[in-house]
């Protein structure tokens, strides 16, 4: 397997995604340990603008040629933005999981909520579980 | 949960990198790379798949001929030595036991290729069959298996091989030597693609699979690029599209069963089964909304469940959500209209033609 990439400055949550804090907005995608798991992704569906979202919820599906996942909330709020590049090239999601690839924005998240999430350190610890 | 079986060539699988999964009993690669990459090299160029953990049945002497002739669904008789004839095994219901390739190898000289997953079951099932003299020999552990797929098959193959490839049709075999390895080289494959099967000693497998490679227009190809090139194909999958209690017919295999001269297991109630009238008709659709459907999706039409998909991805060659499934017989007109349900929502699909591509 390829090297992880596991950005410094990015929170993760045991889902494998990430969220970029940006006052009180969070931006949310999937990992590069959750894109090489998957494989070629060929499908991504996400949720409208505007629909409230509770943290542990799903929100969306991603799907590789084998597998299908579910997209889980890792923060409380309400999906201001969506990537809708990602219906017509989903394989951004391999190519550029921290960029390109990036999945919604929530507005208005609850600070309490982002001291749950895990930082660079405790999801490497994470992946690394998984690793054989 | 029993030990995994592995091919002989489980070792080379991880050094290339392979990611392992389980597959019929197996440890299999499910893919090298990647599906979608490993799915155009077949598709453009050419690609390897390890396939030893496919069965080999054998049936020897004086009646092997008769005795295979009573399993299978396709004529054996007038099967010419260093021919290949797709059938399958069915129950006396008609169900199909498994779907089979059936190697004519001398005049009293039959084997059957059988998916990895129905080896036990096979055997079991024609052991209890056959009677006179014939010998059945279960060849599955000692034969190693590789289908090299792809429009640069025959070229990546003569590599190393002297055998004149040409002059070897589809659905023929003979043998060759590949590399410094006697073996059946056989013009078949699971892909849609064109492509040869080799047959050889389980021991010499690896190193055969290593000097295909050495082919700079030859990969590696695993399960999950197998799997989507065969539906493109719409080549049916046991457990999928086939199983005990499926009739060939309604699975389309129509071409593949001796309905005039009958004569084999299962016949009678296949033709009964026909006479009443299919209730369903396997049918291939493609996606017209976004969303891809996946096995056992429900089909809808009109709001209710009418069937379930049995197959289903996104084709790599196609760039979208293709399908087979079974739908009742009124529903199987090409065109018709249909909705999968994807995670309780439905999604617009069409009943089209097969093969996909």
């Amino acid at each position: 397997m390829d090297e992880i990439d596991i950005p410094e400055g990015l929170r993760y949550t045991n889902e494998d995604e990430w969220v970029r804090l940006e006052e009180g907005r969070a931006v949310i995608g999937v990992t590069d340990f959750a894109q090489q798991q998957l494989g070629d992704i060929v499908f991504v569906e996400l949720p409208e603008v505007g629909t409230r979202v509770e943290r542990g919820d799903p929100f969306g599906v991603i799907e590789s040629v084998k597998a299908v996942s579910d997209l889980y909330a890792p923060v409380s709020g309400t999906i201001s933005e969506i990537n809708g590049e990602l219906t017509e090239r989903p394989e951004a999601v391999n190519e550029d999981c921290y960029g390109d690839g990036w999945m919604i924005a929530i507005e208005s998240v609850d600070a309490a909520e982002q001291v749950s999430l895990l930082d660079a350190q405790a999801y490497q610890k994470h992946v690394a579980e998984r690793q054989t | 949960m029993s030990a995994l079986k592995h091919t002989p060539l489980v070792d080379l699988h991880r050094k290339l990198g392979g990611r392992m999964v389980e597959f019929a009993g197996f440890e299999m690669p499910v893919q090298y790379t990647s599906i979608l990459a490993e799915h155009k090299a077949v598709r453009e160029s050419a690609g390897l798949f390890d396939v030893s953990h496919m069965g080999q049945l054998w049936f020897r002497g004086g009646d092997a001929v008769s005795a295979v002739e009573r399993l299978v669904s396709c004529p054996v008789a007038s099967l010419g030595e260093g021919r290949i004839r797709y059938g399958v095994l069915c129950n006396e219901e008609g169900g199909v036991v498994d779907d089979v390739t059936v190697y004519r190898v001398g005049p009293e000289e039959i084997f059957l290729c059988v998916n990895a997953s129905n080896i036990d079951k096979d055997r079991t099932w024609c052991e209890k069959q056959i009677s006179g003299d014939v010998e059945l020999t279960d060849r599955s552990n000692d034969t190693g298996l590789l289908a090299l797929q792809g429009p640069r098959s025959a070229a990546v193959l003569a590599r190393i091989t002297e055998f004149d490839l040409g002059q070897l049709k589809r659905f023929r075999f003979a043998p060759g030597r590949v590399g410094d390895v006697s073996a059946w080289i056989s013009r078949t494959g699971y892909t849609g693609s064109d492509g040869f099967e080799i047959y050889l000693p389980a021991e010499a497998a690896s190193a055969t699979f290593e000097a295909l490679l050495e082919s700079e227009h030859c990969s590696p190809a695993g399960l999950g690029a197998r799997d989507t090139l065969r539906l493109e194909a719409a080549l049916p999958l046991y457990g999928h599209e086939l199983d005990d209690t499926t009739s060939p017919l309604e699975a389309g295999l129509d071409r593949f069963v001796k309905l005039n001269t009958g004569g084999f297991i299962g016949a009678e109630a296949i033709a009964r089964r026909a006479r009443a009238g299919h209730t369903r008709k396997l049918v291939g659709f493609h996606m017209v909304e976004r969303g891809i459907a996946r096995a056992e999706y429900p089909i809808q039409h009109a709001g209710a469940d009418v069937g379930r998909v049995t197959s289903g991805a996104h084709s790599p060659t196609l760039g979208k959500s293709i399908g087979l499934g079974y739908v009742p017989t009124a529903l199987a007109e090409l065109g018709t209209a249909l909705d999968i349900s994807i995670r309780g929502r439905p999604v617009k699909a069409q009943v089209v033609e097969t093969p996909f591509l």
